[in-house]
């Protein structure tokens, strides 16, 4: 064994210098790829910012169109963000810290399927069971919980609202949060854990001592992955969703998310329309990198935990 | 320290070990107590098992708290709390997930036969459908072709993005020390992440336009498209794996007078190994069920085409989406529902065995830890 | 031990992978293969690439899989990308025919004379089908409406299913106190924009919106996606009224149209009648067959809310061989063979027998680039 991974000499060095350079040169790839993803896009859209505000789909203007949109995209990504980010930490702690082990290997093995589900599926399955099942639900929120305005009613009839939609994203990033968190759970170092049981630790403190701090820039970037899903899920959303005006309530039908309005209306776009289009992509290219600036700048105060430091 | 000795107010004659613990059955007591009081609140609202399996759950979770809190204090009390949290949240997450799978399982499970796995759409018509629905006869037609570009499509996508994925995570993690470049890099694929599907898929489509003429579709263009949605996904789970593996093993092996790269690939990536194949599979998983750029630049056929670079592919969520959206025959949609439901669940035990493989590899490669 | 296991799955996986490979097949409906009952085949061979409507989709695999048969060497494809994407593709050359909801704009007429040589491109009909305003009301299965109704139905001026507005124009029928839940196209779609075309023209004080494919955003109202969508929508929402393909809305109730004095329901002979109707969109010399359609006809028992579906095809393609082809596939389609095809997989309506002329000479104008 030993001498296989020290044989050095010449070969070595020439091996170091190739691999580096194969790093580097993906590195770069990257890099290419997506100048030139951002340049087709910037290209594309640069005819909806030059024409006349009149001429943009609702005839004020380009912002005036895309602020509702870019809203109820957000509205979206924070309902399936708040439903997902606890329940899917509380499944991986679970799953890594709390099932007995044989169970824990399967569900792991369950939910890694499930991130595998394709979102029409997902859409399917949202319009068939989901959202005839809420529609009770959201008539008792509307008579009781009506005085808060995102429970405003009439409540919808079909239930393909708003927040519909994004539990149906709540359940589809679900999967990936669960599965990145867990692998993180479960690299935290045994010993750690273990010190921190043998000094009378609950397992609660001991998760919280040794694990959270230990997974925590790794747990972020999970739910960043699962955001970057939320923000860009077209079909699901396109199927579930009852498309309409920017408003308050949640249980009533309208708001649009930007990647649903891309594909809704995409296939008979023309001219300036599929201009717009591009244009509203390359606004979610931007909140997403807005999204994640704010995420890189959490994480790197909490630079220290990471192993390779 | 004076309270040390006033922990315990009312001395009970116990064995010293078991003092201040509740016995085994207290947590049963508990449950059993929350359903009923939980049965009698939700008839008060008009009783149904939904209204009656919250109200017993949250009664749970609080008398939980308050019986520990009682006997053994405040921060066993915590973590039973916690724990109850966690297992409340695994079960409500199961429900959806549960319902998703129940779904496929019984809508696509009628749909599966060898005629479905083996033959292709080509020549079906709503000619045909109407003449199985009027007389009650086998659903003809299948999902071949869509399982073949499926597979095509997503092994060349694979075969693309993992080693500059993986290469690129490299880079990042063991060769750049914190370089604007390294910092560009990991900025930018954070933003690739943001991509929707069809913007990717449109850049492919324009990008392979200049090169072989406008509306070229082929399933490699697909293939490139998918890649760049999953280099990202590739790239960040990889890196953080390669982030946890402890700088110590790369010590030690540094220490054995080991080169870089050797150390990194017998050392560093084996002990990742079972995340990034994780993370790799996660990825496949994320552009398998891709819909929206696979139709801008594989187009959609009914028949089997083998080959990735010329002629239209068809994969298995576009098959889906095409049933769903424009059934077969407008006139009897079950057909096409029952197809689309069945290929959902073909899509769904194929990224199994991908899994299955990943799982392989990762426990063929890993090396032995701790656990 | 664990090797085996190993193994074992290795085997049965390789198992699986061989049997799909050597059992695929492309005859899905178990008849015999084309090739050997063709005596008819003019000889064309190559692929002719399509893009273009998802309404066609269905009538389209019914004409491929019949021309298929017809011409063993010949294959079509089609992707149902949608009305403009089919435009848009054959414009920059990126298809050889389209299928659209609407024919060529006058703008694109004009851009086409670019890629499809001096003549340009011609639009040619393929099938009619009925637009269809569905409800969902237990126990009633037919309610007559003027356009006025309709539109202020659609409109959501008309809330309930007993307005007197409604009951007037169906005595003797029991309406209840339903709320009205208009449903319609969350996507763009021709059908939204015949659909509309007719309120605007019949009713042009109630519907002041132009004809658009996109639903007026001022309107509120329950959506969806698809024509599959907006009906599976409308089945399982009591109350519920939308407008979709006459083919595909099951087992929903209908509004009667009133045209004329009389109401008329929707049927495929009713809307031929109305395309009879229809007057050449002006200024297209070429042999060109975009119809405008008369939506406000009078005319006994034509149902105008009707959807004419086209193909579009060059005036000249760069190689004989692609020429033949397109005029094999475009007279196939027109055929009477053709057209039952469609009607019997699609349910649409087929074009008249003068219209097929005024077709068919366009697509024999089909030539070479010189």
């Amino acid at each position: 064994m030993s001498n296989t991974l020290t044989e050095g000499g010449a070969k070595g060095r020439a091996g170091d210098k190739v691999f580096s350079g194969l790093t580097l040169f993906a590195g770069c790839l990257i890099l290419v790829v997506l100048f030139a993803v951002a340049a087709f896009l910037i290209l594309q859209a640069m005819p909806t910012f030059a024409a006349d505000p009149a001429k943009i789909t609702g005839g004020e203007g380009f912002w005036v169109y895309i602020w509702p949109i870019v809203i109820g995209t957000l509205i979206a990504a924070v309902i399936a963000l708040l439903i997902a980010t606890p329940v899917g930490i509380g499944v991986a702690l679970f799953i890594s810290h709390f099932a007995p082990r044989k169970m824990a290997q399967g569900l792991g093995y369950v939910v890694d399927l499930l991130a595998a589900i394709p979102s029409v599926v997902y859409g399917a399955w949202g319009i068939a069971v989901l959202a005839p099942a809420l529609v009770p639900v959201y008539g008792w929120l509307a008579e009781n919980a009506g005085w808060i305005p995102i429970f405003q009613g009439p409540a919808s009839q079909t239930g393909k609202t708003m927040l519909t939609a994004g539990i149906v994203l709540s359940v589809m990033i679900l999967p990936i949060i669960t599965s990145l968190s867990r692998e993180i759970f479960l690299q935290t170092p045994k010993l750690h854990e273990e010190a921190a049981l043998a000094m009378g630790a609950t397992r609660w403190e001991m998760i919280r001592m040794a694990v959270f701090p230990f997974a925590r820039a790794g747990v972020i970037s999970a739910v960043m992955l699962g955001l970057g899903r939320a923000l860009g899920e077209t079909m699901a959303v396109a199927l579930v969703l009852s498309s309409g005006a920017l408003i308050p309530s949640l249980i009533k039908s309208g708001n649009q998310t930007i990647a649903a309005e891309i594909a809704l209306n995409f296939p008979e776009a023309f001219g300036l329309r599929l201009s717009e289009l591009i244009a509203a992509g390359l606004i979610l290219f931007v909140i997403t990198l807005a999204v994640n600036m704010i995420a890189r700048w959490i994480i790197s105060r909490h630079k220290e935990f990471s192993g390779a430091n | 320290m004076p309270q040390l000795t006033t922990t315990s107010p009312a001395p009970v004659k116990r064995n010293s070990l078991t003092k201040n613990q509740l016995p085994g059955w207290a947590n049963w007591a508990v449950l059993a107590g929350s359903l009923i009081l939980g049965a009698a609140l939700s008839t008060l609202i008009g009783f149904n098992v939904i209204a009656w399996a919250l109200i017993s759950a949250a009664l749970f979770v609080i008398a939980g708290y308050f019986v520990t809190l009682s006997v053994e204090g405040g921060r066993k009390a915590k973590d039973r709390f916690v724990t109850n949290i966690i297992v409340a949240a695994f079960i409500v997450a199961l429900l959806p997930l549960v319902s998703v799978i129940w779904t496929v399982l019984a809508k696509g499970i009628p749909g599966l036969s060898m005629g479905f796995l083996t033959t292709s759409m080509n020549g079906m018509t709503g000619a045909v459908d109407n003449a199985s629905v009027q007389n009650g006869t086998e659903v003809l037609g299948g999902a071949y072709h869509a399982i073949v570009g499926t597979v095509l499509i997503t092994l060349w996508a694979t075969i693309i993005s993992v080693p500059i994925g993986l290469l690129a995570a490299v880079y990042l993690v063991e060769y750049s020390k914190g370089g604007a470049l390294s910092r560009a890099i990991t900025f930018f694929v954070d933003v690739m992440t943001g991509i929707p599907s069809i913007v990717a898929g449109l850049f492919a489509a324009a990008f392979f336009g200049l090169m072989f003429g406008p509306g070229t579709r082929t399933g490699f263009i697909a293939a490139v498209a998918l890649t760049v949605l999953m280099i990202p996904v590739v790239i960040r789970s990889t890196e953080e794996m390669l982030k946890i593996v402890p700088n110590e093993l790369r010590e030690a092996a540094y220490a054995l007078g080991v080169r870089k790269w050797r150390t990194i690939i017998k050392v560093v990536v084996p002990t990742a190994i079972s995340g990034i194949a994780s993370g790799v599979t996660l990825a496949i998983a994320r552009v398998i069920g891709e819909t929206a750029p696979i139709l801008v630049t594989a187009g959609f056929v009914n028949s089997i085409n083998w080959n990735v670079f010329s002629g239209w592919m068809a994969t298995l969520p576009t098959f889906i989406y095409r049933q769903l959206m424009n059934p077969t025959s407008p006139t009897n949609v079950d057909p096409s529902a029952q197809r689309a439901w069945a290929a959902a669940l073909i899509l769904i035990v194929f990224v199994m065995l991908l899994n299955l493989i990943a799982r392989l590899i990762a426990r063929i490669f890993a090396p032995k830890t701790g656990r | 031990m664990k090797a085996i296991r190993f193994g074992r799955a290795a085997a049965v996986l390789s198992i699986a992978a061989l049997a799909l490979t050597a059992c695929g097949s492309d005859n899905a409906t178990g008849g015999s293969a084309g090739g050997s009952t063709t005596p008819a085949g003019s000889g064309v061979s190559g692929t002719l690439s399509g893009v273009g409507a998802s309404s066609q989709d269905s009538a389209m695999q019914a004409w491929i899989a019949g021309f298929g048969k017809k011409e063993s060497g010949a294959t079509v494809q089609y992707s149902p990308d949608g009305s403009g994407a089919g435009r848009k593709a054959l414009l920059a050359g990126g298809a050889q025919f389209a299928g659209s909801d609407a024919h060529l704009s006058d703008e694109e007429f004009t851009a086409a004379k670019e890629v499809c040589g001096p003549n340009g491109a011609v639009d040619v009909p393929v099938y009619v089908s009925p637009i269809a305003i569905a409800f969902n009301l237990k126990g009633v299965k037919e309610i007559n409406m003027d356009a006025d109704t309709i539109a202020k139905v659609f409109r959501g001026e008309i809330t309930k299913w007993n307005d007197e507005a409604i009951a007037k124009q169906n005595e003797g029928a029991t309406l209840p106190d339903t709320a009205i839940t208009v449903v319609h196209r969350a996507d763009e779609s021709g059908t939204t924009e015949n659909f509309t075309e007719y309120l605007h023209a019949v009713a042009p004080k109630v519907w002041t919106e132009e004809a658009d494919q996109a639903w007026p955003s001022s309107l509120s109202g329950e959506n969806a996606q698809g024509t599959s969508g907006v009906v599976s929508t409308t089945t399982k929402t009591d109350g519920a009224i939308t407008y979709a393909d006459a083919s595909a809305i099951g087992d929903l109730g209908t509004v009667k149209v009133k045209v004329g004095d009389k109401y008329v329901a929707h049927s495929a002979e009713a809307a031929a009648k109305a395309v009879d109707q229809a007057t050449p969109v002006e200024g297209r010399d070429n042999g060109d067959v975009s119809l405008n359609l008369k939506r406000d006809t009078t005319e006994a028992g034509a149902y105008p809310v009707v959807l004419v579906s086209y193909h579009i095809y060059c005036t000249s393609y760069k190689d004989q061989a692609t020429a033949d082809l397109v005029k094999a596939f475009g007279s196939y389609v027109i055929s009477e063979d053709g057209q039952k095809a469609a009607q019997d997989a699609a349910g649409s309506a087929p074009i008249s027998d003068s219209l097929r002329e005024k077709a068919q000479s366009a697509i024999d104008s089909i030539k070479v680039a010189s």
